[in-house]
């Protein structure tokens, strides 16, 4: 048997409360299903089993807050369930069939045929007081979205969904806050930047985005992405986790990239394995997972695999950003907006397109050295941007 | 399409990528990143919204002409969708 824990989602969560039970006692799983929904301070995250086998018993009530590691639900292991069948297959020829025992309340009511709804949809309408079951989906499939939830409200509970909005926004700033403050206070950061001439990228990006369709072009966050990734095989220790007291090299490389939400707050989910995606198959990635961070839909697994942050602001303006690594991770990437600065090329002062790249990084693992290499890596990278 | 639909077009689609915003106060003049905190990701799904519901491609050269909600109406009624 194994027990299907509540799952830590990075540093900064404690505890998180289950909203719902996707699977009930009896039905099979396959490891990277999804089997609860639980909404955390980061916001409600499809949680995914990592055990493949049938479900024993639910251990907790939708709506319990449990601390992380409190174990949720019993999964009966693959290597068991064969066994335990084959067992049954002997017995049942020799021996009646037993009476199937009453199922629990629990059980009953998951038995029920699931309401289609997004997870951001049903935490909405629990907070307001909706009955799902009178909301009308239109979503793929009928899928209740949170839009429909908030079309079914009435005007009345405009307030109460405000003061909840505005109460998931401080405690979010809560955790984010006690999770910088213990990395600025256990991790003895080093910070390195230089600066980066991005015409060939620039320009690479502009005549690739003229022969695409205009759901194929490529954002250049994701040439950022990519250059970051293939570094890291250079500099591997960066691509680390700080645990028990020492460095874990990480095989996978999973690129965490903070994404702003539209309510407040930040998220960072991961990339998975973004040295070996396409920059076509990134952008596809990235902006599946910019769209399921805001409408809340994000597996447990992106919020736990990253093992590096790349935070980019640019956009806003900022020229330099100086990142707090996101423990247990070891080095956090910063770039700022792409502008054109004077830049000195073959003894003649031009204008050119540079951006501000910047590490974080933790000096237990790593030293300014080994940082440089790595900034030095993106710089080379980006100047060969159609071999990313 | 006449520029009353264009206009709604238009609005309905930022109202579906910026979902909090009050496009009742929006000003048409104003760039919509500084009125409704886009950023890139939000933009390409805009221009990628146009695309599919008015079967137009804007090329990257005119992103800027799509800066605000009159200038967006602007361009879209001379490419005649």
């Amino acid at each position: 048997m194994a027990e299907f824990v509540m799952p830590t989602l990075g540093a900064d969560m404690t505890a998180g409360t289950l909203l719902g039970w996707m699977k009930k006692p009896g039905d099979e799983v396959k490891r990277g299903d999804i089997i609860a929904e639980v909404d955390t301070d980061k916001g409600v995250i499809e949680v995914e089993v990592f055990t493949s086998g049938v479900v024993e018993k639910l251990l907790v009530e939708p709506g319990a807050e449990v601390p992380v590691g409190t174990a949720l639900a019993i999964i009966r292991e693959e290597q068991e369930e064969r066994g335990r069948k084959m067992v049954e297959t002997t017995a049942a020829q020799t021996e009646p069939v037993a009476p199937i025992p009453p199922v629990s309340p629990i059980v009953r009511e998951l038995a029920t045929p699931r309401l289609r709804a997004s997870p951001a949809a049903k935490k909405l309408a629990a907070e307001m007081g909706i009955d799902l079951e009178t909301v009308t989906g239109t979503g793929p499939g009928g899928r209740i979205q949170r839009e429909d939830v908030e079309r079914a409200a009435p005007s009345k509970t405009a307030t109460p969904e405000l003061s909840g909005q505005a109460e998931r926004i401080a405690r979010m700033r809560r955790t984010i806050g006690a999770a910088m403050a213990r990395s600025k206070r256990e991790i003895p950061h080093y910070y390195l930047s230089t600066t980066i001439d991005m015409a060939a990228a620039v320009n690479w990006l502009t005549q690739e985005n003229l022969k695409r369709t205009v759901v194929d072009r490529l954002l250049y966050g994701v040439l950022l992405i990519k250059a970051v990734a293939r570094a890291l095989i250079e500099v591997p220790e960066l691509n680390s986790i700080w645990k028990d007291d020492a460095p874990i090299p990480c095989t996978d490389i999973n690129i965490g990239v903070a994404i702003s939400l539209r309510q407040g707050g930040l998220v960072a989910p991961a990339l998975g394995n973004a040295d070996r995606q396409s920059l076509d198959e990134l952008m596809k990635s990235f902006r599946d997972l910019v769209k399921r961070a805001r409408a809340g839909s994000l597996r447990s697994s992106e919020l736990s695999d990253s093992t590096i942050t790349v935070t980019s602001l640019g956009e806003l303006g900022v020229e330099t950003v100086y990142g707090i690594i996101y423990p247990p991770q070891v080095a956090l990437v910063g770039f700022g907006k792409v502008a054109e600065r004077p830049w000195c090329v073959n003894g003649q002062i031009v204008s050119r397109p540079t951006l501000i790249a910047t590490l974080s990084a933790d000096h237990r693992v790593s030293d300014g050295h080994r940082g440089g290499l790595f900034l030095s890596a993106i710089d080379r990278l980006l100047q060969e941007p159609a071999k990313l | 399409m006449t520029k009353e639909e264009i206009r709604s077009t238009v609005l309905r689609i930022l109202g579906e990528i910026a979902p909090e915003a009050d496009l009742s106060n929006l000003k048409p003049e104003v760039s919509f990143r500084d009125q409704l905190d886009i950023d890139s990701m939000d933009f390409l799904n805009f221009v990628i919204a146009l695309n599919e519901e008015l079967h137009v491609s804007i090329p990257e050269s005119d992103y800027a002409k799509l800066s605000s909600l009159d200038s967006s109406v602007e361009l879209l009624t001379s490419v005649n969708v």
